[in-house]
């Protein structure tokens, strides 16, 4: 078969791309610069300049912020844990340790909200043990505990996967060479293992800073972040022009991210591990 | 005799339930090129990382300069090492992967640049700071890996198989290469091969060994000329080992014929093996050989001929010569006595061990 | 020795993390009372009720189905996709390979307002709506699972069997596909987990009356939780585990394959 013969078999992809990736964008952005009433303008571009698009947008970056770190916080002493231990198959405690992200989005947030809720098992274990209520259910912290939980697998996974294949001799040589662990770990370790580090921060703080479906279970509706803003003028309010040019303006911070995180998140990173 | 330098003193180790070194005792010289050299498995590389810190022993003590290192840790430890794959830093220019060590002890920029040159210059690879090692050649990324060890100035550069990666005429240059940089350097070199030649080439002295154990310590010349045992000869340079029996001193039987030979102390009627390097076996006219044979093939190698012999005592010799022997050809073979090496028989594998045991323990290096 | 004791804790600790919420989850399903809180005992009657709910069960016939039905299409699409990226040159192969990572790295709330601005303009939304979002996110994991396998695949057999004499179909059906299944097996599955986990897109895209089990959750929850719910989360979790386990059985013995070759 020769080349030309094999690419005609692309022909039903590249019609599905057009199709619902292409032209379903472009509705997007034409919707995003037109008004209801059809008139062109960019009001639903400038729209997230408004005090209460902003303070979303800027509280979207934080929570994605701080949740990427803490998911970096937890993930990097597991990996450099797992790679000084003896155990012969990591690759079974990686799968173990990803396995929950294979389980249901909503199912997790809804035992996250389970066992933080104001009647959670987490404040009746504390009044059991003649301590306090904590109230964290519809707090921001609640939403970045939600988001740590969601999205840690992803983390964990290239991490992991990036620090274990840090070839032993690298690491000798590097003592031989008269480092000691801190020198290792600041000079070697995490340089060599950024890449890692770098699509674990587009697989958590991509969805993080999206998201609303968190922010809606665990923020009881009152905490709205960007993705809020946007499903509600879909859903509620009905300003489909609106909820274009914020999706518009969504995009476009996802788009900087992944720029600066300096990497796409390559296929490997979420494929089947073991 | 220079002083020694470092000082193994009854080393064990095990990996889970095999045993890798058992109650090993060595040596090194100050400024020796020595050569741990056996299959894979021997213990050559453990030795080595025991030695660089980056295994301890379950027994015993490593000694340096007369002080007990075996508990401190690599990098604590005055020696440096060229890894078998490099274990080039890969996020680092060549500059920095040479500048490493020298920014851990803090020396002064100028220092640090002037080093990097030096080694550069030393190791043929002047200009090359700022590239990274993933565009060298594995020549060149050995080169560095040298380089960056150097430049601490240790009094030891451990090598582990460094050149097992690279292809055969780059692995001779690099045989000249380290000869000359040991020489220029006037440091410790212990270096880890498989390879015979390697060592035979580079050497001062050749530790051989096998399973654990030390088979014999020497210059390369009494390592390939007087091998102590049927391991030895058989591992340095091609031979042909032959089941003998050394009728008295000075007399040994191969095939129900006897031959003369040098070597005396065995016991009357002992079995032996008996070791004949190939470049020793003379062919000639049939008459005036010791016995005959019939060519059985030859193969022309470049310097010499490898030919098989079938000869009268049931027997079959390789032969190197640079003569042309045709297949058929009626030859007559001989060998003169200094060329008949003639070493105990082992008994069991027991006793290989402890006769190996005795060379570790009695011989000097 | 403290410091290994410290680390195993450690790891400990976040393996409870990640499980702790879900085990919860699955212990409360086998409560016989209400309570979140309190255990009075095991019983099944969750589960009798969940498979005697009628919004339950035609929800996780829709998951099913759209499940099977938008990978299946998907790994044929992907497939033929992969076959053709393989065998394009580079600056092809790129715009190409750029096209499937944007559903990838695209937020699901656009990917899912787009697709819903684009399909009211001619469809209903409903079952068929969400199918073909479904396939348009799946494409691409299907193409990601396959095009690696035809990137370490030894090309020189195709050429060994057509040096014997097979033509190139031929060679293609026997020699290529045998050795690209896992990889079909692997994308396939993958696509089936992703449907099933999808919420936001299929929460754009479905319009009234249709729902998946992800959809219907999320409007119990905020409703409030009935303890089915526990019971249809514990399904769900078996379910996932399920096909994972199959996934890496097969991918495990394509590496024992490899490892004869």
């Amino acid at each position: 078969m020769n080349r030309k013969k094999i690419q005609v078999l692309s022909i039903p992809y590249v019609i599905w791309i057009i199709g619902f990736t292409v032209i379903p964008l472009l509705f997007v952005f034409a919707k995003a610069v037109t008004s209801p009433q059809g008139a062109f303008t960019a009001g639903n571009l400038i729209a997230i300049f408004d005090p209460v698009h902003r303070k979303a947008l800027f509280l979207s970056i934080e929570l994605a912020f701080i949740s990427s770190i803490l998911c970096i916080l937890i993930s990097y002493p597991v990996a450099l844990i797992l790679r000084s231990s003896k155990i012969r198959n990591k690759k079974i405690i990686l799968f173990v340790m990803i396995l929950p992200m294979w389980m249901n989005f909503i199912l997790r947030i809804l035992a996250i909200q389970m066992l933080i809720s104001k009647n959670g098992l987490i404040n009746h274990f504390l009044s059991l043990l003649g301590l306090g209520k904590i109230s964290i259910i519809n707090t921001e912290a609640a939403i970045i505990i939600g988001m740590v939980y969601d999205y840690l697998p992803y983390m964990l996974l290239p991490v992991l996967n990036c620090v274990l294949a840090i070839p032993d001799d690298i690491i000798e040589a590097s003592k031989d060479l008269g480092a000691n662990r801190f020198t290792v770990l600041t000079k070697i370790l995490i340089p060599l293992s950024l890449s890692g580090i770098g699509s674990g921060i587009t697989m958590v703080f991509v969805p993080s800073m999206t998201e609303f479906v968190i922010a809606n279970i665990l923020g009881g509706g009152k905490i709205m972040l960007l993705g809020n803003v946007i499903e509600q003028e879909f859903s509620v309010t009905m300003n489909w022009n609106l909820g274009s040019g914020l999706s518009v303006t969504l995009m476009i911070f996802v788009l900087l991210t992944t720029l600066i995180s300096g990497r796409t998140v390559s296929e490997t990173d979420k494929g089947f591990v073991i | 005799m220079s002083k020694k330098l470092i000082e193994l003193k009854n080393i064990s180790k095990s990996f889970g339930s095999t045993l890798v070194l058992d109650e090993l005792n060595l040596y090194i010289r100050e400024n020796e090129f020595v050569t741990l050299l056996g299959p894979s498995g021997c213990g050559k590389t453990t030795i080595l990382r025991i030695i660089g810190g980056f295994e301890t022993p379950d027994v015993g003590s490593v000694f340096f300069d007369g002080e007990d290192i075996t508990k401190l840790p690599p990098n604590q430890r005055q020696l440096n090492t060229v890894f078998q794959k490099y274990a080039l830093f890969s996020h680092m220019t060549v500059a920095d992967n040479i500048a490493f060590g020298l920014r851990i002890k803090k020396k002064s920029s100028s220092y640090i640049e002037e080093k990097i040159k030096y080694a550069l210059d030393l190791v043929n690879l002047p200009g090359y700071e700022n590239r990274m090692p993933d565009s060298l050649s594995g020549g060149q990324q050995q080169r560095i890996a040298i380089a960056r060890a150097i430049v601490n100035e240790p009094k030891v550069l451990l090598l582990d198989e460094p050149l097992g990666a690279l292809d055969l005429k780059l692995r001779q240059e690099m045989q000249y290469e380290l000869i000359r940089l040991k020489n220029e350097l006037g440091i410790t070199f212990i270096y880890v091969t498989h390879d015979q030649e390697e060592a035979l080439t580079m050497s001062d002295t050749i530790v051989v060994m096998n399973q654990g154990y030390i088979q014999q310590i020497g210059t390369p010349e009494s390592i390939y000329n007087e091998p102590t045992n049927a391991f030895v000869a058989d591992f340095i340079g091609e031979s042909n080992i032959i089941d003998g029996i050394m009728l008295k001193d000075r007399l040994v039987q191969i095939g129900g014929v006897s031959f003369e030979c040098v070597d005396t102390g065995f016991g009357i009627n002992e079995p032996v093996d008996v070791v004949i390097r190939p470049e020793d076996v003379e062919l000639k006219d049939p008459e005036g050989g010791m016995t005959t044979g019939t060519v059985t093939s030859i193969i022309f190698k470049g310097v010499h001929y490898e030919i098989q012999v079938e000869s009268a005592i049931g027997i079959n010799f390789m032969v190197q010569t640079t003569q042309n022997f045709p297949i058929g050809c009626h030859v007559g073979i001989s060998v003169i006595p200094d060329n008949f090496q003639i070493m105990h028989k082992p008994q069991s594998e027991d006793e290989e061990i402890m006769s190996a045991e005795d060379y570790s323990a009695g011989n000097a290096v | 020795m403290i410091g290994k004791i410290l680390g195993k804790t450690y790891v400990g600790i976040v393996m409870l993390f990640l499980y702790a919420p879900i085990m919860v989850l699955i212990a409360l399903s086998f409560n016989a009372s209400r309570s979140r809180v309190l255990w009075t005992g095991f019983t099944l009657k969750w589960y009798t009720a969940l498979f005697h709910s009628n919004a339950i069960m035609k929800a996780f016939g829709t998951t099913m189905a759209l499940a099977f039905l938008s990978a299946a299409i998907a790994s044929v699409i992907g497939l033929l996709a992969a076959l053709a990226i393989y065998s394009m040159k580079r600056r092809d192969y790129k715009i190409m390979l750029f096209f499937t990572n944007i559903p990838l790295l695209n937020a699901d709330i656009v990917t899912g307002i787009a697709l819903m601005l684009w399909f009211v303009r001619f469809l209903p939304l409903g079952f068929s709506s969400v199918l073909m979002a479904h396939i348009t996110f799946n494409i691409p994991y299907v193409i990601l699972c396959i095009l690696p396998k035809l990137e370490t695949m030894d090309i020189r057999q195709f050429e060994a069997a057509r040096d014997l004499g097979a033509n190139s179909a031929y060679a293609f059906t026997r020699i290529m596909i045998p050795d690209l299944i896992p990889g079909i097996l692997a994308g396939f599955f993958m696509a089936v987990t992703m449907s099933m986990d999808d919420f936001v897109i299929t929460y754009f895209t479905k319009g009234a009356g249709v729902n998946t089990l992800s959809t219907l959750i999320y409007g119990e929850i905020r409703k409030g939780i009935k303890p089915e719910m526990y019971a249809l989360s514990s399904v769900l979790f078996l379910l996932v585990l399920i096909i994972l386990i199959v996934v890496n059985l097969l991918t495990g013995s394509e590496y024992k394959n490899s490892e004869r070759r």
